[in-house]
């Protein structure tokens, strides 16, 4: 703080976010990027301009406090600085990992119009990371209420949710059907951009608060949302059980050996740790050309995932042109960078296999950027007669999840929509049925850690309000 | 944690657990499964519920030793844990009255069967129950299945015990007394060549059959889509649209073919495992 005036000449970039070197990483599952240090967060920190109508948190799904948690990190009270980061946002050591900040608050950011934004997420990572190594401070927790509350599903919505209601003095009781809690955070994203040692210390902080949870607990199997709150005694049940079925492309051969959907590929490596084959006993096969069929993070994921399984080759075959990509950008950047390859404008027809039932090859056929649709976005159009076949052994199927069936099918009187996603009121998390509430993946689709975060937070206001007034 | 409570050796491939799992001993029913996890590097093993006793919270499985895992878990002991233990997972059987129903079991089939039989006679039915394996010491649960049948049949491969040859051999021989009017279902759950043996005997005299499918698996949630297989044309998961499928629909090709998917990987943990237990232990 000593040269304020020197300050007024801002840097125009980003401080840059250390990473591990491309080719090394590619072979390895240690986490890519590997975090700002604290002369780094500060000076990252003083290029905020401290705008009064703070443009960045109208970009932030849950208003994170970010000029004045950044002002503090310039000025080195980094515990000030997660405090303030926590009144909004409960898991910031992972949202400042996996938010696609550039459409969210950096989009927003005034530096941003000239130079580069504000790191922010980087910033929160800092200091989340910094509180997690320090050791957390649990938080006050309000005198028991006498009310229980079930969390159906341990991934961000449920975490969150179960939080704030346990720190409004409820009894939490989370059930998951995993062994292990944190959903998709544990079996979809991998270890190398979101360590697991990361998100169990969120979990162990919410134990912290009292919350129980009760791993290897399927409802809908187990016992039913009606009998959790008939039989259990549970006066308000919250569903986030995200978007956990995987679709298919429905083409021939996709039942071949050597075809994954992105879920059993990535639960196979992260959460059962095949990766680290034959002392976990998961095993997974991966071949020598792989193509991961799809354009989003999980796509990503998968085609980096299958380079440091062994693959030589790892390929994203998308239907659409690089613009289009739904990735973060990062994310996309990254896997070019650890040299995945990127077949654009690109689908397949046909998955091929030999007599033993294994893959060797796959039928696809070439698209064309058509006129703008009422979205704006150009449509791809199939250019008739331009098949070929894409020399592969394994795919991975990375198009798109729905909600998981088994709660749906099994609560009464619960409204969903035509996709099977379970309809709730966006401002309240309420549903068609009294005392249940819902949030996250399972009611907007396949979506975002921070939104599905934003949406438990909502649901446990509401909910907190029905019970003080049941 | 998951307490084993029992165990008992039915021959030195076959053997019994009771374990200690109140919530699923309060709502499993015939046909379903549960998924248990050994330790944390364990797998995922999906095993069928043979019994259940819902006073006392338990659950009982029998299981046939055929690689790393189930290895494993038969070197464990009565007071031993098992680290995770969920269900009960899949559909349960649909059980009604429809008469006489025919249960087939093979080998280490027996214990899914035995719910299901049960279950059927007990809604009136007629059950008619044939048992057999490859010889006499693979044989196990005779009494319980001669309770839970209304007449019980058994066979050995080898005749080393009753009569010689394979359940689908008793299977047609009752098919041909009784008169295949007189049998309207057939449930048939063993090894797979038995199961599309049966499917495709009972094809011929157009008796309904369910088959009970052992498709490998991870989560037993419909999350992953390993178990994936195809029946009646339709791509269908085996963890939460069966196990129980009409045996005349499934493609038995496709079914042997996703099974073998891991086998090199599956003789390479076995070799791991002997190669760390003869260095003193797996640790
Ligand atoms: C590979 C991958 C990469 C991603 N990358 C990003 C990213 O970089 N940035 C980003 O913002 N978002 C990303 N996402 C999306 C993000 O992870 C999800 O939007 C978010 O996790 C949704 O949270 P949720 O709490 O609604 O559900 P989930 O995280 O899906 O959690 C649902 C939980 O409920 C459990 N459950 C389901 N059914 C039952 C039941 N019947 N009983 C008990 N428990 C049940 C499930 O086992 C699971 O643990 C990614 C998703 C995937 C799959
Ligand atoms: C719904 C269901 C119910 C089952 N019930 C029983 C039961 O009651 N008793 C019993 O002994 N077995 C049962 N099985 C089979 C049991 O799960 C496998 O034998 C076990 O997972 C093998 O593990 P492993 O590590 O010992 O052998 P591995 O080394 O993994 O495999 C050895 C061989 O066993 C077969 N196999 C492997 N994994 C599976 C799997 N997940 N499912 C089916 N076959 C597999 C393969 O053909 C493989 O070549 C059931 C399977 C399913 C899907
Ligand atoms: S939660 Fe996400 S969107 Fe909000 S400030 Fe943090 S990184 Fe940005
Ligand atoms: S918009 Fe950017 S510069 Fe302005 S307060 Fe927010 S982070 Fe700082
Ligand atoms: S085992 Fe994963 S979907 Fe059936």
């Amino acid at each position: 703080m000593a040269d304020e005036k020197a300050k007024k000449t801002i840097d125009p970039k980003k401080h840059e976010m250390p990473v591990q070197d491309a080719k090394e990483r590619a072979h390895n599952f240690e986490e890519v990027a590997l975090g700002y240090d604290e002369e780094t967060a500060v000076a990252e920190a003083q290029r905020c301009l401290q705008c009064k109508n703070e443009p960045c948190r109208k970009g932030c799904p849950v208003q994170v406090f970010i000029p004045q948690f950044i002002k503090m990190v310039a000025e080195r009270d980094f515990d000030g600085a997660i405090k303030k980061i926590k009144e909004k946002n409960a898991l910031p050591a992972v949202c400042g990992r996996v938010c696609p900040q550039e459409n969210q608050c950096e989009k927003y950011c005034t530096l941003g119009k000239k130079f580069e934004p504000v790191g922010i997420g980087r910033l929160e990572r800092f200091c989340a990371d910094r509180e997690l190594k320090m050791g957390v401070t649990v938080p006050e927790v309000a005198p028991p209420t006498g009310k229980k509350v079930a969390v159906v599903g341990s991934g961000p919505s449920g975490l969150t949710c179960a939080s704030d209601l346990a720190k409004k003095g409820h009894e939490v009781t989370i059930f998951e059907a995993l062994h292990v809690a944190g959903g998709v955070l544990m079996y979809g994203i991998p270890q190398f951009r979101l360590p697991k040692e990361v998100v169990q210390a969120e979990v162990e902080n919410l134990k912290k608060l009292g919350v129980k949870i009760e791993v290897n607990s399927v409802v809908g199997k187990f016992s039913t949302v009606d009998e959790l709150m008939e039989e259990e005694g549970f006066d308000a049940v919250y569903i986030g059980t995200g978007a956990g079925l995987p679709y298919f492309m429905g083409i021939p051969g996709e039942n071949a050996c050597g075809v994954y959907s992105a879920n059993e590929f990535l639960t196979r490596t992260n959460l059962m740790k095949a990766y680290l084959f034959p002392k976990y006993d998961t095993p997974i096969k991966v071949g020598k050309k792989v193509a991961v069929l799809g354009g989003g993070n999980v796509a990503m994921d998968g085609a980096r995932t299958a380079l440091r399984l062994g693959a030589e080759e790892s390929h994203i075959v998308y239907r659409r042109s690089h613009e289009e990509l739904p990735a973060r950008k990062e994310e996309a950047e990254h896997a070019e960078e650890e040299g995945v390859i990127f077949d654009l404008l690109t689908s397949p027809v046909e998955i091929l296999s030999n007599e033993d039932g294994w893959v060797t090859g796959m039928k696809c056929i070439k698209y064309e950027l058509g006129e703008p649709d009422a979205s704006g976005r150009r449509s791809p159009i199939p250019i008739p007669g331009s098949e070929f076949i894409m020399d592969v052994d394994t795919v991975v199927v990375a198009i798109g999840q729905g909600p998981n069936p088994l709660v749906p099918r099994t609560t009464k009187g619960l409204e969903l929509n035509k996709n099977g996603n379970i309809v709730a009121n966006l401002e309240t998390g309420a549903t068609s049925k009294q005392g249940v509430y819902a949030g996250g993946d399972v009611v907007t689709g396949a979506a975002t850690v921070i939104l599905a975060m934003g949406a438990g937070r909502t649901a446990a206001d509401s909910i907190h309000e029905y019970l003080t007034n049941k | 944690m998951f307490k084993i409570l029992e165990k008992q050796v039915h021959s030195p491939v076959i053997k019994q657990f009771v374990v200690e799992a109140p919530r699923v001993a309060k709502s499993c029913k015939a046909g379903q499964f549960i998924i248990l996890q050994i330790n944390e590097e364990g797998e995922r093993i999906p095993l069928t519920i043979a019994d259940f006793d819902r006073e006392k919270g338990t659950i009982t499985i029998v299981f046939q030793e055929v690689g790393k895992s189930t290895i494993q878990l038969g070197e464990m002991e009565a007071g031993d844990y098992i680290k995770d233990f969920v269900g009960p997972l899949g559909e349960p059987t649909h059980i009604e009255n429809v008469g006489t129903v025919v249960c087939v079991a093979g080998g280490v089939g027996i214990a899914p069967v035995h719910p299901i039989a049960r279950a059927f006679k007990e809604a009136g039915n007629h059950v008619i129950g044939i048992m057999g394996a490859r010889s006499k010491d693979l044989l196990f649960w005779e009494d319980k299945m001669a309770a839970a049948c209304s007449e019980l049949h058994v066979t050995t491969d080898d005749g080393s015990y009753v009569r010689q040859g394979f359940v689908t051999d008793v299977l047609k021989d009752i098919i041909e007394e009784k008169g295949k009017e007189n049998i309207p279902l057939v449930v048939a759950i063993g090894p797979q060549p038995m199961m599309r043996a049966a499917a495709n005997l009972t094809k011929e005299y157009d008796i309904k059959t369910i088959v009970s499918l052992n498709a490998l698996m991870v989560d037993g949630t419909g999350m992953c889509g390993c178990c994936r297989i195809s029946v009646g044309g339709e791509t269908k998961f085996v963890c939460v649209d069966g196990p129980d499928f009409d045996g005349h629909q499934v493609n038995w090709a496709e079914l042997a073919l996703r099974q073998v998917y891991f086998k090199s990987e599956e003789q390479l943990a076995l070799e791991y495992r002997e190669c760390t237990c003869r260095n003193g232990g797996a640790e």
